[in-house]
């Protein structure tokens, strides 16, 4: 007689150390093999889009702040350019300036708690503390600049809530000198570790076309090897004038789209991030940093989309003004919920253990899968 | 030491406890202090400062952290198998102290001078698995079940290679005694087994090699069987949650860390006994040179625990540099890689120590 035999479900969340935050995921185990995954979002769901339509143009950009937490600038960043696109205002030089800097420090700054935390999930500790040693010197030229270490409301429609400190521009000159030696230190004890590439060389592939497929944008589009980048593709605020390379996954480890061709993207951005910074902070033009705008801002009737590359792919704001203070509707293309969907089709037929490495591959952040 | 206790007391009861209060004593002030250094080992190697508040660089720290969770209420699950669920850590702790009755900390001081010690230590080092298991079992959590099944399946593996190389070194020096082992090795370092032991001759030099592989083969299953990074899978934090203790809390949960503990400086006093010499002084005795004789096993508990420690410390450095191994691929180190090595290293040491 066969014996019977039944496949294990394993809740994974709302509440475990790796799934990023309050997500859960629906495990069907045969023995430690994945038969399937179901990812239950809503656990952080804040109602950002409803809050929107009861907030004027300006009070939504704290909401924004709150979506992806480790990227508020870039949140910001978004929106301020959806608005000023709505309104039809342009913004004076110094302010798209500071805009991209800051939108890159903060690239850097999510980065490095993408990488840290992956460390984290394949069992290395050192390199997260490492990451966010560096992670505080940004915040501290962002808390220098705005008062504010996680959630700025720093870009304001039409400008910036404050100009930078006259400390800014060295300190950040300083930091970029130290941070790069950092990032081959961070190298050496993480991305070329034996074991580390044994963990996430050839696992989760996603192919191309898959990704496609889904959607999925960020440094996991490019990881499957796609040079895809808005600020490249299509430049929005002044990116275009800046010197930089969009890094694609390379399969150097393994196949191309794995979990480390994912991860090493992500590294890689970060050099060509502080080239951007570099070339940006030296070329700051005096001025002011807020356009003249109307006191109270009524766009126009019309709809608008408006797409940046946030540090975790396309974010995209969709607003529909019906020419009153109040936004009728503002619909968020989140990237991590997006990316988040793909989860499934990579896990399937790995070990638990791979899960976590595939999961902090994608490096969602629930507060914008759930907004 | 027994033998002295009992010709002293003359009574079987007593000395029988002293005997065993002895190693039990010095695993808790080692535990003690050990939980304290890798605190601060990890803190200094993560640029941070670690503990510093409980006393002078927060050297009372686990004191503190002790009696915190003595005061902690003793929660079971509702669900859980009670009697297995207490079992359970009394099991594990009891596995890894019985290990301490054999190991001699210095010609002086050990709880039983048994023959064959090494094979022992090898046996009852195997409780741990039982007790792991009923934990996983009895947490009745998918989570503590499935750390239970992985560290039931490494430690058994990882058994293997150790199990060929403590042959080897059995084949090698022609007995089962850790004492006289450690004896064999005598003061100064160029006698010791890894460096081809006290014999000069060609079959020293032959044997370095050999013997470095087998040492390697050793440290690296040992931390397996200790279950420490990169092959912390059973209590893989990032995947299990803490592992088969998830559900404990209070003082059986610290009887695992306990236990953990003592098991890192135990596999680590059978490394060195195996190839550094034991409690021999690498560079001969104060107590021969000053000619004062009770000197010499103080100057081998010493030596012995130094050992130890250095060993527990290169096991902390690892934990706090590696990322962690997979499953498969743990299994796939073990039995690709560690035991066809052991096997042909055995083949070679007995060559080698026939010519």
């Amino acid at each position: 007689m066969a014996l019977k035999t039944e496949t294990m479900i394993l809740n994974m969340g709302p509440q475990h150390p790796s799934t990023h935050g309050v997500l859960r995921l629906e495990l069907e185990l045969e023995g430690e093999l994945i038969k399937n995954v179901k990812p239950h979002i809503g656990y952080l769901h804040r109602c950002f889009e409803k809050h929107a339509e009861a907030m004027t143009y300006p009070q939504v950009i704290p909401y924004t702040d709150r979506m992806d937490y480790l990227a508020s600038m870039y949140n910001n960043f978004g929106y301020v350019l959806a608005v000023e696109k709505l309104l039809g205002i342009q913004v004076p030089e110094r302010v798209e300036y500071i805009r991209v800097i800051m939108g890159e420090l903060q690239r850097i700054a999510s980065h490095l708690v993408a990488i840290g935390t992956y460390g984290l999930d394949i069992g290395a500790f050192t390199p997260f503390l490492y990451c966010f040693r560096d992670r505080e010197k940004i915040l501290s030229l962002f808390e220098m600049t705005c008062g504010a270490r996680l959630l700025y409301n720093y870009m304001w429609i039409g400008g910036l809530s404050h100009d930078i400190h006259p400390d800014f521009v060295r300190l950040t000159k300083e930091f970029i000198k130290s941070f790069r030696p950092t990032i081959d230190e961070l190298n050496y004890l993480l991305s070329y570790n034996k074991i580390f590439i044994e963990r996430t060389a050839n696992i989760g592939v996603l192919p191309l076309d898959t990704a496609i497929n889904y959607g999925v944008t960020g440094p996991v589009l490019r990881g499957s090897g796609l040079a895809f980048d808005l600020r490249k593709n299509e430049p929005y605020s002044i990116y275009d004038r800046f010197d930089f390379d969009i890094p694609v996954g390379k399969g150097l480890m393994g196949t191309v789209g794995d979990c480390w061709d994912r991860y090493y993207v992500r590294v890689q951005e970060m050099e060509q991030s502080l080239r951007i910074i570099e070339q940006a902070i030296d070329q700051i033009p005096e001025g002011d940093v807020q356009a003249a705008i109307p006191k109270r801002i009524k766009p126009p009737k019309g709809t608008v989309y408006f797409r940046v590359e946030n540090p975790r792919g396309e974010l995209g704001y969709f607003i529909i003004s019906d020419g009153s203070p109040n936004p009728f509707r503002v619909k968020v293309r989140a990237p991590s919920f997006v990316n988040l969907e793909v989860l499934g089709e990579l896990c399937k037929g790995h070990l638990v253990a791979d899960v976590v490495a595939i999961l902090g591959s994608i490096d969602i952040v629930l507060g914008e899968v759930d907004r | 030491m027994y033998q002295l206790l009992y010709n002293f007391t003359g009574d079987v009861i007593i000395s029988t406890i002293v005997v065993a209060l002895i190693p039990l004593t010095i695993i808790l002030i080692y535990a003690l202090f050990a939980i304290w250094l890798e605190r601060k080992v990890s803190a200094h190697m993560q640029d941070r400062l670690g503990p510093m508040r409980t006393g002078w660089h927060g050297w009372l720290q686990t004191i503190a952290d002790m009696i915190k969770m003595i005061q902690k209420e003793d929660t079971i699950a509702a669900e859980a198998d009670k009697k297995l669920f207490n079992i359970a850590p009394v099991l594990v702790f009891t596995g890894s102290f019985a290990a301490y009755a054999a190991i001699p900390f210095s010609s002086a001081l050990i709880g039983s001078e048994i023959e064959v010690g090494l094979f022992y230590i090898v046996a009852i080092s195997s409780l741990v698995v039982v007790g792991i298991l009923m934990a996983g079992w009895a947490s009745n959590n998918k989570y503590s079940l499935l750390g239970a099944m992985r560290s039931a399946a490494q430690i058994v593996s990882y058994e293997i290679p150790t199990a060929l190389v403590v042959l080897t070194m059995v084949m090698y020096t022609g007995t089962f005694s850790l004492t006289k082992i450690s004896e064999m090795q005598t003061p100064y370092f160029w006698n010791w087994n890894i460096l081809g032991g006290p014999e000069f001759g060609i079959t020293k030099f032959l044997l370095i090699p050999f013997m470095i592989v087998a040492a390697s083969i050793m440290f690296i299953s040992t931390l397996a069987e200790v279950n420490r990074t990169p092959f912390d899978i059973p209590e893989a934090e990032s995947e299990l949650v803490a592992g088969y203790f998830t559900e404990y809390s209070g003082m059986k949960w610290g009887m695992f860390m306990l236990a953990e503990y003592a098991n890192m400086l135990a596999v680590s006093a059978v490394v060195s006994i195996l190839f550094f010499g034991g409690y021999q002084s690498p560079f001969g005795y104060l107590g021969n040179l000053l000619n004062i004789k009770w000197l010499i096993p103080f100057e081998q508990i010493f030596w012995f625990l130094l050992k130890g420690l250095i060993l527990v410390f290169v096991q902390m450095w690892l934990r706090w540099t590696l990322p962690r191994l997979r499953v498969d691929q743990l299994m796939t180190v073990c039995w690709k890689y560690l035991i066809p090595y052991a096997v042909v290293n055995l083949i070679f040491v007995g060559i080698i120590s026939l010519l």
